[in-house]
């Protein structure tokens, strides 16, 4: 298990590049003691230090020296492999070595640009490049794993952004399975009257794309359904979905929508209508809703409550309705998956001395934004709760649950521009009506949005500068009686202000979907701290996912409007079918292996592995790793009691020598009998 | 080193999280000690307790294991199997007269390079305050004389 005394790594001659990074590690570490130092090393045949080691220049000094020098091992000093490892071991495997005969010193993340100290920078740099020039020479040639694509794609959330990805990927040829966990698609964008800041009916520039979706052979569309489980890995997931029971024969509907009209059953439309309409128990959401089935909701339903009633059945003139429809279990395979869950609306009961849900006349943006769409419970009239009266003065209130320490931190960057359009809807509707926005800071960042503030300016609205306090119905003076008075102290005149209102919208914030987190274990990918998903970098890989073969759209990466959310879904969509034409992709191929011959057949391996990576040979007696689906996190190498199982590249003698050359300067307290000999 | 004590810490950072938390941490120059030595590990699962003990026994004065918060390992559960590892491992070398503080398993997700650099910062000040391991002496008595005997022996 130890290293043999005279082993082969004492022949190999190591190649060590220190980058200089422009001043970013060299203004704190001095490269060229480190380079001198490195050289010392009986193994360091030679050690540079360069401006730029990513340049094509300082690429072609590795390859030249491997050529020139006979250097079978390469050790960069730079920035952090996450960065530019690819970049090296290609210029490793252009010399004419092996790729993974290379490895990495990242002295500038975690040297450089984490301390002042010169001394101690450069000390630490010395440990890390150390510990890679004595891990290298334990490098054994590897092959990447080629893994063959299936070019069926999994996309999760029928919003725009999956609209979009869905369409996009189509179109091109290529086959989705979009999955929806409502009766139609169309998410969020279609509860919406209007869009900022062109105003455009949002209804009538997304139902087309819906259309679309509905009718593209490449699509197979599996509403009211959820995704169970998900096995395997890029290229090859295995997929299984419920659809739930919708208690209609989707062969057999013709979506005449009868069996809606006649439904005895009326129940407050909590999701799509947010609160504030009502639909039946057999319902779609909306006329345009994709597909056109209605769905049954089984626990508002009369018969299914009380045994009677079977109206829709007797009403349905194709016999379409099924009470005894069970929920269908459905596999298939894929080969990327994207997700575009989209968002929650933060709660505003959890600001008390806001009022919601205590006031009447306190709205949210959600439930305004039903109100004012032509298609909703007052046909677009801006009335109080009484479903009467019309106001005569609106307070909007901004970052109502964002931008808060009690609540999210983050701005959700698109309420300014909504609040601004609301104030725009109260102009239209009402134009009688004073509206104030009350505002922290206002945020208009995106093409045609800062004019449209300017627009606002001149239609007269009045812009108070502060954070709303609170919203009461206590008055104080009769100008204030059956009133809201929305106290907010004004922070452009510094005095405190009492602005009483017939009615208070409150701008929500945009939150992580409640269940984030679980659809984020159940993708095996990860959730930042604020719920939304992880994408793999924040500037370069917005789409993709630290888990390959997974991407993200939209909002459930993080607050974003409509442009936003269909470029990520486009950009999910073309990062797919990059990989879908490339037909294969080639896999890390850090991978365990059992040596079976000195395996004792503990099996100790075979419950730990989170993937069911480890078969035991019933025959032999021994376990055996299947490659395909082991994904190289070591638990089990760690684990072997007899340590027979080795993790390629990260080997036992790897970590070892490593450790050891990282602790080159202090290693001296304790000597064993092989090392005085 | 005989005035002032500068502890060597070996961390462990598994590959998705806690070594990018350190990348983030240098990327948005948050200065810390420069005492952590990381290595790299595809996952805080991979961390053999032989890993730990040959770093205390090479001249190290504490070790630092980081991984994913449990429900984000990047391989569903490496982190719950390092935890169970470190709690045997550190109740071990209590036995041996091994600070707790020696040896510190941290969780520390790719968007908190804040956590690392604090943490490195808390345990660099837990092993100042400690003084040197001197492995030898502790665990093996006179510098490892002895033990040297009875392997010649």
């Amino acid at each position: 298990m130890t290293d043999q005394k005279k082993s082969p790594a004492e022949q190999e001659k190591v190649g060590v590049y220190i980058c200089h990074c422009g001043s970013n590690i060299a203004g704190t570490i001095n490269v060229e003691e480190v380079a001198q130092w490195a050289e010392k090393n009986p193994n360091v045949v030679v050690a540079r230090n360069y401006e730029f080691m990513c340049s094509s220049t300082g690429q072609e000094l590795i390859e030249n020296d491997i050529k020139e020098k006979g250097l079978t091992r390469i050790v960069v000093a730079s920035c952090s492999p996450h960065m530019h490892e690819k970049t090296f071991r290609e210029a490793t495997e252009r010399g004419g070595l092996n790729p993974f005969l290379f490895e990495m010193a990242n002295i500038r993340e975690h040297g450089s640009w984490a301390t002042n100290d010169k001394e101690a920078a450069t000390s630490k740099a010395k440990a890390l490049v150390n510990g890679a020039v004595e891990r290298v020479v334990h490098h054994a040639p590897l092959e990447k794993i080629p893994v063959d694509i299936n070019p069926n794609t999994l996309i999760v959330g029928g919003g725009i952004a999956g609209i979009t990805a869905a369409l996009e990927l189509a179109e091109g040829g290529h086959h989705v399975y979009l999955v929806e966990r409502e009766g139609t698609i169309g998410g969020r964008m279609a509860q919406i009257d209007k869009t900022f800041p062109t105003l455009d009916c949002s209804a009538c520039i997304l139902t087309p794309k819906m259309v679309d979706v509905g009718q593209n052979d490449n699509i197979t569309l599996l509403t009211y359904s959820e995704v169970e489980s998900v096995e395997g890995y890029i290229g090859n997931f295995n997929i299984t979905v419920r659809k739930k029971a919708r208690c209609v024969t989707e062969e057999l509907c013709t979506s005449c929508g009868i069996c809606e009209e006649k439904c005895p059953q009326k129940v407050i439309d909590e999701n799509y209508g947010a609160g504030i309409s009502y639909r039946k128990a057999i319902y779609r959401s909306f006329p345009q809703a994709v597909p056109g089935y209605p769905v049954l909701d089984k626990e508002n339903c009369t018969y299914f409550q009380t045994g009677k009633c079977k109206v829709c059945e007797q009403v349905c003139p194709t016999e379409a309705i099924d009470y005894e429809q069970e929920d269908k279990v459905i596999t298939f395979d894929v080969g990327n998956i994207i997700l575009a869950t989209g968002y929650d609306l933060f709660d505003a009961r959890q600001i008390p001395q806001y009022g919601y849900g205590r006031l009447a006349n306190v709205f949210s943006s959600l439930e305004f934004e039903r109100m004012v769409n032509a298609s909703g419970p007052t046909a677009g009239h801006i009335v109080l709760r009484d479903g009467v009266t019309e106001p005569e003065s609106i307070a909007i209130v901004h970052c109502v649950g964002s931008r808060d320490q009690n609540h999210n931190e983050y701005c959700s960057k698109v309420c300014c521009m909504y609040s601004l359009k609301f104030a725009h809807l109260v102009h239209e509707h009402l134009p009688d009506a004073e509206v104030y926005n009350f505002y922290i800071d206002m945020r208009t960042p995106g093409k045609g949005y800062e004019e449209f503030y300017h627009r606002l300016l001149n239609e007269g609205t009045h812009f108070i500068r502060g954070r709303v306090a609170e919203i009461t119905d206590a008055d104080r003076h009769p100008g204030e009686e059956g009133k809201l008075i929305v106290q907010a102290e004004n922070t452009l005149l510094g005095i405190q202000q009492r602005t009483p209102v017939d009615m208070v919208i409150l701008s929500a914030g945009i939150e992580a979907r409640h269940d984030a987190e679980d659809v984020s274990k159940l993708f095996k990918m990860g959730c930042d701290h604020d719920g939304f998903f992880n994408e793999r970098h924040p500037k370069l890989a917005p789409v993709s996912t630290m888990t390959d073969g997974v991407f993200i759209a939209g909002a459930c990466q993080g607050p974003k409007d409509i442009p936003d959310t269909v470029a990520q879904g486009g950009a999910a969509a073309s990062q797919v079918a990059k990989l879908i034409s490339q037909g294969t992709v080639l896999m890390e191929p850090v991978r365990a292996s059992i040596r079976e011959e000195e395996c004792s057949g503990c099996r100790i391996c075979n419950t730990l592995c989170p993937y069911n990576a480890i078969e035991f040979d019933e025959e032999k007696f021994v376990s055996r790793v299947i490659t395909a689906l082991c994904q190289g996190c070591g638990t089990c190498v760690a684990a072997c009691p007899s340590g027979v199982i080795d993790g390629a590249h990260f080997t036992y003698t790897q970590v070892m020598a490593e450790l050891k050359g990282v602790l080159w300067d202090v290693q001296s307290d304790v000597l064993t009998k092989q090392e005085v000999a | 080193m005989s005035d002032h004590f500068e502890p060597v810490i070996v961390g462990f950072l598994c590959n998705w999280c806690s070594y990018r938390a350190a990348d983030l941490a240098g990327t948005a120059r948050i200065k810390y000690a420069p005492n952590l030595r990381p290595i790299r590990v595809m996952c805080s699962g991979r961390v053999d307790p032989q890993f730990v003990l040959q770093a205390l026994r090479s001249g190290a004065d504490g070790v630092l294991i980081a991984g994913c918060h449990p429900g984000e390992c990047h391989y569903v559960n490496g982190n719950i199997k390092a935890l169970r590892r470190f709690t045997l491992l550190r109740k071990t070398l209590e036995q041996w007269g091994i600070e707790q503080e020696r040896v510190q398993l941290l969780w520390a997700s790719a968007s908190e390079g804040t956590v690392l650099a604090a943490a490195v910062n808390r345990m660099t000040e837990d092993l100042r305050a400690l003084g040197p391991l001197r492995w030898g002496e502790k665990v093996l008595g006179d510098n490892g004389a002895a033990h040297l005997v009875v392997e010649e022996v």
